[in-house]
């Protein structure tokens, strides 16, 4: 089995934001919640990059630790997934999560937080695969139509790469060495506790 | 016309001093500009272990309203999930395990403290029914919120396993907006009970000996008495640590219920949690002892929340000094009755 992962090759990255509008669009995320962001490092400066950051679907998921109903559950391919009928929107996994990724709609008074919603590798929740209520409450499931999630489809630059670990990780790897330099896979050493050597 | 070129040049020339001026400045800041401060243009490009290193999290800019999205990574969430995975539990459980444990075994040796000269029959009020309001309004909404905030910490091992997911999900949302709420009126009893009983509870001459005695706690022939007035020192010290628990609690309460509110950064909220976690489970802890000594522990304590009235010979006992006072008060109010007799 694959293990998903994904990559943002930040030397490529233009800051042009499709990954945001791809991902909004495919899943018609409602207003204010963002699953994917695009954040700029030393703007302006000379060395500026920017990186496309989501959920990065971490091995031994901090969120899934600190939850307090045990919400999430890991997919065969290693793709973090959580039951919105399970959570109860107490905005613990965002305090947990190293990426910002938890996101949560404002309802009611005070700052009450309705059930958490976050990136799903387009894979859906655990609804039947496709299905109307998996769509309404996790938008598409591409990965179950053989699709790669469409935010490192729709990018422009290719910098966001998106499947199986190994793979990405051939291709990063590939470009560094041709190019002559690489500022490393932002995230992997805190998601996954390895890197990738170049 | 040569008057009219001279006082001309003269404007020019009053007119040029601050222009020259204005030109220069412009012409340093120009070049101030121009300088590199701080920044290496042959630096290389910006490294993630090293941004780690230096401020244990990646901060850049974003280009959507949420401002705390701009933080990349902050990994310091896995000390945070330490500590709300295993600390938190293990000073919950020792905090609060251990005091019933410890009370257990202090009742099984000693017994409650029971009245020596038996009772009298007669009652004296303690607490008015302002005072007993206030504290049941407190008391109350302290179990509740003890209970479903334990429920976020323990419930996942304990009750998740006996309820199931989707019925431990449902009476965990509901905790946490009873939660929520309840706190309110929590800030209200507290604060009015701090205003209420804050006079009665300044240290005084009399608590020395209390504390020297434990309050007779430990004699098991109750013989011991420690002068008190209408709060023993025992009670003072429980007074101001629910005082100093109550605040520590309301304030990293609130700021968990408005999370990120008034630039609050990831890092304040996990703080918050820690505190409103570790002082939740002392303050447990704290009211486990309070309500021990309240029934179990001492006879005819209980009554004096409950009824607001006590035995007149447990007031001689347990507080001689406020008896004393309220003898006096009743003998003037009563000396006052007599010299306006109704008609």
């Amino acid at each position: 089995m694959a293990r998903m992962k994904f990559l943002c090759d930040a030397d490529r990255c233009i800051e042009c934001n499709a990954c945001v509008t791809a991902c909004k669009n495919e899943h018609e995320v409602p207003w204010g919640i963002n699953r994917r962001r695009v954040v700029t490092l030393n703007d302006g400066k000379p060395g500026e990059r920017s990186v496309s950051m989501a959920c990065m679907h971490c091995t031994d998921a901090p969120c899934a630790a600190v939850c307090p109903v045990d919400a999430f559950y890991t997919t065969v391919d290693a793709v973090v997934l959580h039951s919105k009928d399970i959570c109860i929107g107490c905005g613990y996994c965002f305090y947990a999560c190293p990426f910002g990724a938890p996101q949560y709609p404002k309802i009611g008074n005070f700052g009450s937080r309705g059930k958490m919603d976050k990136c799903t590798f387009c894979a859906g929740g655990p609804e039947a695969d496709n299905s109307k209520e998996e769509y309404e409450k996790y938008g598409a499931n591409r990965l179950a139509e053989g699709k790669l999630p469409l935010c490192a489809e729709m990018c422009s630059t290719k910098s966001l790469l998106a499947g199986d670990g190994d793979v990405i990780a051939k291709i990063y790897k590939a470009r560094v060495t041709q190019r002559g330099y690489g500022s490393g896979a932002w995230g992997w050493q805190t998601a996954y506790h390895e890197s990738i050597a170049t | 016309m040569v008057g009219i070129l001279a006082r001309l040049s003269t404007q020019v020339r009053l007119a040029a001093a601050p222009l020259a001026l204005a030109v220069i400045i412009a012409m340093v800041s120009l070049v101030s500009a121009q300088q590199p401060t701080s920044v290496d243009p042959n630096a290389a490009v910006v490294s993630e272990q090293q941004m780690l290193k230096e401020l244990n999290k990646i901060q850049g800019l974003g280009t959507i309203p949420d401002k705390k999205s701009y933080v990349l990574e902050h990994p310091a969430g896995r000390e945070w999930r330490e500590f709300r995975t295993v600390t938190l539990k293990w000073i919950g459980g020792i905090a609060i395990i251990g005091m019933v444990l410890v009370l257990a075994i202090f009742y099984l040796w000693r017994g409650p403290m029971r009245v020596k000269a038996g009772y009298s029959g007669v009652k004296i009020l303690r607490f008015d029914v302002i005072e007993r309001f206030i504290h049941w309004l407190t008391a109350s909404t302290f179990i509740v919120l003890g209970l479903t905030g334990l429920n976020i910490t323990f419930g996942r091992s304990l009750l998740l396993p006996i309820l199931g997911l989707q019925a431990f999900s449902t009476w965990s949302e509901a905790a946490k907006y009873t939660h929520n709420y309840l706190s309110f009126a929590f800030t209200i009893g507290v604060v009015v009970m701090f205003l209420m009983w804050l006079g009665r509870n300044f240290p005084t001459a009399a608590d020395v000996t209390w504390v020297k005695q434990a309050g007779g706690m430990f004699d098991k022939d109750d013989s011991t008495h420690a002068p008190a007035y209408k709060f023993n020192a025992g009670q003072k010290m429980l007074f101001w640590l629910i005082m100093m628990a109550s605040a520590a609690m309301i304030v990293t309460g609130f700021m968990l219920l408005f999370p990120f509110y008034y630039g609050l950064n990831i890092g304040d909220m996990e703080l918050a949690e820690v505190f409103h976690g570790v002082v939740g489970m002392l303050f447990v802890s704290l009211v486990v002892a309070h309500i021990y000594l309240g029934t179990l522990g001492m006879e005819g304590a209980f009554e004096a929340m409950s009824q607001g009235t006590v035995d007149v010979n447990w007031a001689k006992e347990h507080h001689n000094l406020w008896y004393a006072e309220e003898v006096q008060g009743g003998a003037k109010s009563r000396a006052k009755q007599a010299m306006h007799p109704a008609e």
